[in-house]
């Protein structure tokens, strides 16, 4: 691509179509959104083909000294270019989402949405550690106008909720970042990557990075505004929240936590076991008795969560692999979700389980998208959500067989909820006149509901797409991460393979202990 | 010493002097009628006096060169810094201030005068270089200050506003004049560079004791606590202008007193009172901060966000540093617009009658009556409670930058932790302003000087701020730079 900034051109287009949708009437507002989604995505798409991958590490890199304290620095690694390829992906669908849902104050809802487009995309392209913090503060104002403005009942409790929880967490990363750049010199982002702290303020560092990235993870006991937010928010607000918003705590964990604080990673891990542990157990029981659908999916996304900081903790290459693909199928898989949610509530205006029932009599294909989303998210292989969660439990194996032996419970109880969810609303008697004189799926819904699930099946199938890109940078801070490598309680011995079978593939070598387990 | 260089020094000050009495005596011969007039007068006086300060602040000028009759009067870059942005306040107020008095009845043709003659005593106080000079100045903005908050004399709560104003700041004059004559009497002399020059050797029990007290006197200027009591009423009771014209011009000057004389005169004794600013600092961002929660006055709630935003200045002062000194300069010029939107969006909420609303629960669903003006109050109060990717969270950041290379980290910690309570209160008016339902109180429309103003500082603190950071910054350091120059 030569010179050419595309990253800012990207940052650019929803931002123009934002402050353009401000002064719009709805319906020109609907399309301008959704042309400047579209354009974002074809700009991902020719970011990705043009990503060389096995090249340099930090790639489209932009720098622009114009600001006092900080420069406008932009350039992605692999592990960046998958979280904008999902946010741009998924933008468009939420726009489609709330194309006919909301009809109040639709310019200024279309110009929040296009304003987190910006920056979520900022999120993952800055390459200035203040500039960074920016756009991660930044997203508070739009998110707290979505759920504030277009929520549900209790939308302005939510609204403070969310606010002031993700700022103090995020005030106490600010104040270890200025120490940081005090100290280093510099607030260079890939130069800090590789910049060795005092293992004695790496301690406190980190805990300051954790306070706000657990806040944004969610981790558990911290993830109590995320069904208050979720509920609340409209359809779109939620899939975005779950699919790109929570990503930027796992993106968090693996661009800072780790490559710069290894020591104290290394130090924090049992913490973080125990922490992902509880959650995958109690989150999982709290979804089983849920009567509210979102609600379900929210406590749902908190133990998927934790299968990611489990992953990231596991300092090897399968668990920080399996992690980001995690974090990619439940991008895809929770978005994909809340929409089905979102496209039976438009019809009954309920969430309620209990009002729904026998969908798939009525609602056939709704139903057939519905059953592969949740058996996604249950991690049935061929799916997206069995790649990851193998991935980050095989490599959390090798570091802790007692954390992969109780996180893998959460896959059980992912299914007996899931399940239950499915069972209640799609199968079972017609209890319901009005559920059962629900129509179908219409064009528009098929249109949001079919890329999802070509995308599901895709990074189920062939996951070597997604993990190509990122492998080269996987394994960089995979080599960080070694001089400070936990002791875990697992002691793995390797196998006696006969001799005829090569040794294949990283991965098959994992799933052999994992196996037998 | 040669006259003619100082009085060279002084030309803006003699500008606005002069420009002062010719038009009280328009004022006396033209009567209200002229107001208009003379209003447009002092503006063009004020925007002159600034001009004739700006060169001093583009080449740096610092050292004993921009020294005037025998140190009582500096006119270096630090000066100039402050005089600009007391001269703007004022010229702003000024031209905001008729719409407002008019439609009460009350615009009177002594008020420009008098702003002219408080902005004349503030750029006092920000180049005093001896405590004479230091208590002249201050006296002159605060006896005109009194007038002006007691401008609508048939108000009730401006009269009340006026009076506490006076007793208060008559009794924080005193407090300053008793630690004033202590520190004169334990170091033998009133100019900073002597003082400075005196104390080098340690401090002695009479100086500390004239130390407090002068901080005390000055904690009262600039509202910080536990001084800030007659604040909120004031700010509430005064007429709105007049509330910007103190919340903006009065503090700017406060502050680069509160500077020269603690950075300068005690600037080699920073054991003596870092402590004491440390813990003015986090009482004024708390007590600012849980003081507005319950407040259902817009007016007071501005009172106690800049009793909050003293605070953050003071965590600058706090580190003695001349990037702590850099970063005040530069959050006092984004507070200053930022005060400057908020106030001049106060002023624009309007009911049928025309009356002034200040209500918070009027605000209520602002967004669909008056959409631009709910859009400027909000970038105003993200700005306030500093939420990148707005302006005022750069001025927070460099305080805290500052505090952080200091190694003052506690500070930094607590300080932080703390701007979060702040956040609440902003977020409870965005809420009313876009969650709440319209409740149809604010009607009318905005003047167009009014309008210009608005938008000029709103894009001013919106990201587009951000562009300006290089060259605002450079010219704080070189401000910071004079002020300690030779130190």
């Amino acid at each position: 691509m030569g010179g050419f900034p595309i990253l800012s051109l990207m940052l650019a287009v929803p931002l123009v179509a934002a402050l353009a949708c401000l002064f719009l009437e709805a319906k020109a507002a609907r399309q301008v959104a959704l042309a400047a989604t579209l354009v974002d995505f074809a700009l991902g798409v020719v970011l990705w083909a043009n990503f060389d991958i096995g090249g340099a590490q930090w790639q489209f890199t932009e720098r622009l000294e114009i600001f006092q304290g900080f420069s406008w620095a932009l350039g992605i690694d692999g592990i960046a270019l998958l979280l904008i390829e999902l946010s741009v992906f998924l933008m468009p669908i939420c726009i489609g989402a709330s194309w006919n849902s909301i009809d109040k104050r639709v310019g200024e809802y279309m110009a929040a949405f296009l304003l987190v487009e910006t920056l979520m995309i900022g999120v993952f392209a800055a390459q200035d550690l203040f500039l960074f913090y920016m756009f991660f503060e930044a997203g508070l104002i739009p998110m707290y106008l979505i759920i504030g403005i277009w929520g549900g009942a209790d939308r302005i409790y939510a609204s403070y909720k969310f606010f002031l929880y993700t700022l103090l967490g995020s005030v106490l990363m600010l104040v270890a970042m200025l120490w940081m750049v005090h100290t280093a010199g510099t607030t260079d982002i890939p130069t800090l990557m590789v910049y060795d702290f005092a293992p004695q303020a790496q301690t406190w560092l980190w805990l300051a990075f954790f306070a706000s990235f657990a806040v944004k993870m969610p981790m558990w006991p911290v993830h109590t505004w995320l069904p208050a937010a979720h509920v609340q928010a409209p359809t779109a607000g939620s899939v975005i929240l779950a699919g790109v918003l929570l990503k930027m705590g796992g993106y968090g964990f693996i661009r800072f936590s780790l490559p710069m604080f290894p020591e104290a990673s290394a130090l924090f891990a049992p913490l973080i076991w125990g922490l992902s542990m509880a959650a995958v157990v109690i989150t999982s029981l709290i979804a089983l008795v849920q009567h509210d659908m979102k609600k379900l999916i929210a406590y749902s996304s908190v133990a998927h969560m934790a299968i990611v900081t489990i992953g990231l903790f596991a300092f090897n290459v399968q668990g920080l692999e399996g992690s980001m693909m995690v974090m990619l199928s439940h991008g895809l898989v929770s978005g994909a979700l809340f929409l089905c949610v979102g496209v039976i509530y438009d019809r009954l205006h309920t969430r309620e389980i209990d009002r729904y029932g026998g969908l798939s009599i009525n609602m056939p294909r709704y139903a057939l998208f519905f059953l592969l989303f949740t058996m996604a998210s249950i991690g049935l292989p061929g799916t997206s959500g069995f790649v990851g969660e193998f991935l980050s439990l095989g490599g959390i194996y090798q570091a802790s067989t007692w954390t992969a032996l109780v996180c893998t419970t959460g896959i059980i109880l992912g299914a007996a909820y899931m399940l239950y969810l499915y069972r209640r609303v799609a199968f079972g008697e017609q209890k319901n006149a009005d559920a059962a004189a629900m129509p179908d799926l219409d064009a528009r819904e098929l249109l949001m509901v079919v890329p999802l699930a070509l995308a599901v099946l895709w990074m189920g199938i062939y996951p070597e797409s997604f993990l190509a890109p990122m492998r080269a940078d996987i394994a960089a801070l995979d080599a960080r991460l070694a001089r400070a490598a936990p002791a875990g309680d697992s002691k793995p011995t390797a196998g006696k393979p006969a001799s005829q079978h090569q040794a294949g593939p990283a991965h098959e070598e994992v799933a052999a202990p994992e196996g037998a387990h | 010493m040669d006259w003619s260089h100082s009085l060279r020094l002084i030309a803006p000050e003699e500008t606005l002097s002069v420009v002062g009495l010719v038009l009280l005596l328009v004022a006396a011969w033209g009567g209200d009628k002229a107001s208009r007039l003379i209003s447009i007068l002092a503006v063009a006086g004020l925007v002159a006096a600034g001009f004739l300060v700006a060169p001093a602040l583009c080449h740096g000028a610092m050292g004993p060169d921009t020294s005037a009759f025998f140190g009582q009067f500096r006119a270096d870059a630090f000066a100039s810094f402050g005089k600009i942005l007391i001269y703007l306040s004022a010229a702003v107020t000024l031209v905001v201030a008729p719409a407002f008095f008019e439609r009460v009845g009350a615009m009177r043709a002594e008020f420009p005068v008098l702003v002219v003659f408080a902005a004349l005593g503030s750029g006092m106080m920000v180049s005093a270089g001896d405590l004479m000079s230091l208590y002249i100045g201050l006296e002159m903005n605060s006896l005109a200050s009194y007038v002006l908050a007691a401008f609508l004399r048939t108000d009730g709560r401006s009269a009340e506003a006026g009076l506490k104003y006076f007793v208060l700041g008559a009794l924080a004059s005193g407090i300053l004049l008793f630690g004033m004559s202590l520190t004169y009497g334990f170091t033998g002399t009133t100019s900073f560079d002597g003082i400075s020059a005196a104390l080098a050797g340690g401090l002695s029990h009479g100086a500390v004791f004239g130390l407090v007290f002068i901080l005390a006197g000055l904690a009262f200027k600039i509202s910080a606590v536990p001084f800030h009591m007659w604040t909120p009423d004031v700010y509430e009771g005064a007429p709105t202008p007049v509330t910007t014209f103190f919340a903006t011009s009065g503090k700017v000057a406060a502050l680069g007193l509160t500077m020269r004389v603690v950075l300068g005169a005690f600037g080699n004794q920073a054991g003596a009172w870092q402590q004491i600013v440390v813990f003015i600092a986090l009482a004024s961002i708390v007590v600012g901060a849980l003081g507005a929660i319950g407040q259902r006055n817009i007016k007071r709630l501005m009172a106690y966000s800049s009793i909050n935003n003293v605070g953050f200045i003071l965590v600058g002062l706090a580190t003695g540093t001349q990037a702590g000194a850099s970063a005040m300069l530069f959050y006092s010029a984004v507070y200053v617009a930022m005060t400057i939107a908020g106030f001049v969006a106060i002023l624009s909420l309007r009911d049928d009658a025309g009356e002034p609303v200040e209500d918070i629960r009027s605000l209520a669903g602002l967004w669909k009556t008056r959409p631009g003006l709910a859009l400027a109050l909000m970038v105003v109060m993200f700005s306030l409670a500093g939420i990148p990717p707005l302006f005022g969270f750069w001025g927070k950041f460099l305080v805290f930058r500052a505090a952080v290379d200091a190694n003052l980290m506690a500070l930094a910690f607590i300080g932080f932790a703390a701007s979060v309570i702040g956040a609440f209160y902003y977020l409870k008016v965005i809420k009313v302003m876009y969650f709440d339902e319209p409740a149809d109180v604010v009607k009318g429309e905005t003047d167009l000087w009014h309008r210009i103003i608005l938008i000029a500082a709103c894009v001013f603190i919106s990201p587009l701020g951000f562009l300006l950071s290089r060259w605002l910054g450079g010219l704080t350091d070189t401000a910071a730079a004079a002020l300690f120059f030779g130190s």
